[in-house]
């Protein structure tokens, strides 16, 4: 393609079917203690 | 659904459903623009042609066109939505797998910001008791299920002010994780001014994370964090926290500040942590009454956003020359990360987390400590308050209207209930300032992640 990069594997719908395991952290215990993010979040399983 | 930006010349599009992030020139960023949904028909539109080849080629923009249906087609461009249906009928069955728990309703510091009134939370100051300490152990593993994992942070005030109670409590999870087949993790938050050998030490063998409170440069840092004479504690503190940084591995923790409308160049304090070697960075919008002089303000946006671009773009450079350090708020995993069912959850605040006082009173979490309305229960009585822990169970980012359209809910997960709560009366509606840097910061995180995927091609080649 020239005109698109695309510069990941989409992984968002696949992680439906694995997901919801519960064993990953609290997003809010380390860094921030104001706010939410989950997107620096890690997966235990993986 | 799909979010369109361009940082620094780079134009990311972000298929929110999918989660793929495409980086595309700027004749595919109009042309996109332009068409504004998923392509319908095998050809270019006429009239979408007639507009733009006033700009590019004929040619490159039907070549542009087929690149956008075959990945629409591929659902990684204008996907749809999979997961409403999957939110509307999920149950949680939460357990509590985390803890907070206010070792000290006191503090050595009167930071101006403080969400917790200087330290006491509106009530008295208090001390928590290994007692009680105890008792929150015994009810976390009695409500966590089968989870295994299980994170307790010490929190305050101030935390250090009463540390043999925190190593009372580490010694006691130890025992009674190894009865109930338990793992605990030990987080805490200091503001450093009790640090020393003997309890560097105790953290480092006990803690996987350690949060060091300092706000920046010294005069920012000092015009918020004053001791209770008024003077500002950065010099005797900021060594303090280098060498515990260091003596980890600069790794698993977390300087932390807050940024206020004094500095809203708030990315000189971050990279005034950088500079003076700090690995690991947290700097965070600080959440206040409109009426504070330091609260951020609706104007004050341009320039906020302004400056987590410049972040971004000094980021990524020091990066490229070898000088990197992670940012928590731009971190984001483009290829991981976690599960759609976590994205969708949020911070698990009131069924998932939960704050305990020094008295054993239990709140949603540490925001929440010193509204009567919202207290759950106590940790003597063993149980929670099963009408509030329903309220948070069964809200998620699709029982929040604002989200419904928002392109940074799989990596924002909703913001943060205890301030949608406090300033607009209801956890599903989140705090519109709070998303508004929400959303920068996500764009910001994607073009770093977008740019760190070349560098590490270049490398590759
Ligand atoms: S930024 Fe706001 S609207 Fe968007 S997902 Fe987060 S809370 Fe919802
Ligand atoms: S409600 Fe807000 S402050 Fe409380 S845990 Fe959730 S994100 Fe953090």
């Amino acid at each position: 393609m020239k005109h698109i990069k695309t510069c990941n594997k989409a992984t968002l719908k696949e992680s439906m079917k694995k997901g919801g395991c519960g064993e990953c952290q609290t997003s809010c215990q380390s860094a921030c203690k104001t706010s939410c993010t989950v997107a620096n979040q890690k997966c235990e399983r993986v | 659904m799909i979010h369109q930006f361009t940082i620094d010349n780079t134009n990311i599009v972000l298929d929110v459903y999918s989660g793929a992030v495409h980086e595309v020139d700027d004749m595919t960023r109009d042309l996109i623009k332009e068409l504004g949904k998923k392509p319908e028909q095998k050809e270019i539109p006429a009239n979408i042609l007639e507009k733009l080849s006033e700009k590019y080629p004929e040619e490159e923009l039907k070549e542009a066109y087929e690149d956008i249906l075959e990945l629409s087609e591929e659902d990684l461009l204008f996907s749809e939505d999979p997961y409403s249906e999957y939110a509307k009928h999920w149950h949680k069955n939460s357990v509590v797998k985390a803890m907070c728990l206010h070792i000290a309703h006191d503090c050595n510091l009167r930071c101006k910001y403080c969400f917790a009134g200087t330290g006491n939370y509106e009530g008295q100051r208090g001390l928590m008791s290994l007692e009680v300490g105890k008792k929150a152990i015994d009810f976390v593993i009695k409500n966590s299920g089968n989870r295994r994992n299980i994170e307790i942070d010490f929190f305050g005030g101030e935390p250090l002010l009463n540390f043999d109670v925190v190593k009372g409590i580490v010694e006691y999870a130890r025992e009674e994780e190894k009865k109930y087949n338990k793992n605990f993790r030990f987080t805490i938050t200091t503001n450093g001014i009790l640090l020393d050998e003997d309890k560097k030490k105790y953290i480092n063998e006990n803690m996987v994370n350690i949060v060091l409170s300092l706000d920046g440069r010294k005069e920012v840092n000092d015009r918020m964090r004053q001791r209770v004479d008024g003077t500002g504690c950065y010099d005797s503190i900021v060594g303090k926290f280098l060498d515990i940084a260091e003596s980890r591995g600069q790794d698993n923790y977390y300087v932390r500040g807050t940024f206020t409308r004094h500095n809203l160049d708030f990315a000189e304090d971050v990279l005034h942590f950088a500079d003076l070697g700090f690995k690991q960075v947290s700097v965070e919008p600080v959440v206040a009454e409109k009426t504070e002089d330091y609260a951020l303000q609706e104007e004050d946006l341009p320039a906020i956003y302004d400056e987590y671009e410049k972040l971004a773009i000094e980021y990524v450079k020091r990066r490229k020359e070898g000088k990197g350090f992670n940012f928590f708020h731009f971190m984001i995993d483009l290829e991981g990360g976690p599960c759609v069912a976590k994205r969708l959850s949020g911070c698990g605040s009131g069924h998932e987390y939960i704050a305990v006082t020094p008295d054993g009173d239990i709140y949603p979490c540490h925001q929440f400590v010193g509204d009567e309305s919202m207290k759950m229960g106590d940790v003597f009585s063993g149980t929670m308050d099963e009408k509030i822990k329903t309220m948070f169970e069964s809200s998620n980012v699709y029982t929040k209207p604002k989200c419904a359209d928002c392109f940074a809910k799989f990596y924002c997960s909703g913001g943060c209930p205890a301030n949608a709560y406090k300033y607009c009366g209801d956890i599903n509606e989140p705090l519109e300032m709070s998303c508004k840097l929400q959303q920068k910061r996500v764009e910001c995180a994607l073009y770093c992640a977008v740019k760190f995927q070349q560098m590490k091609e270049e490398q590759g080649e």
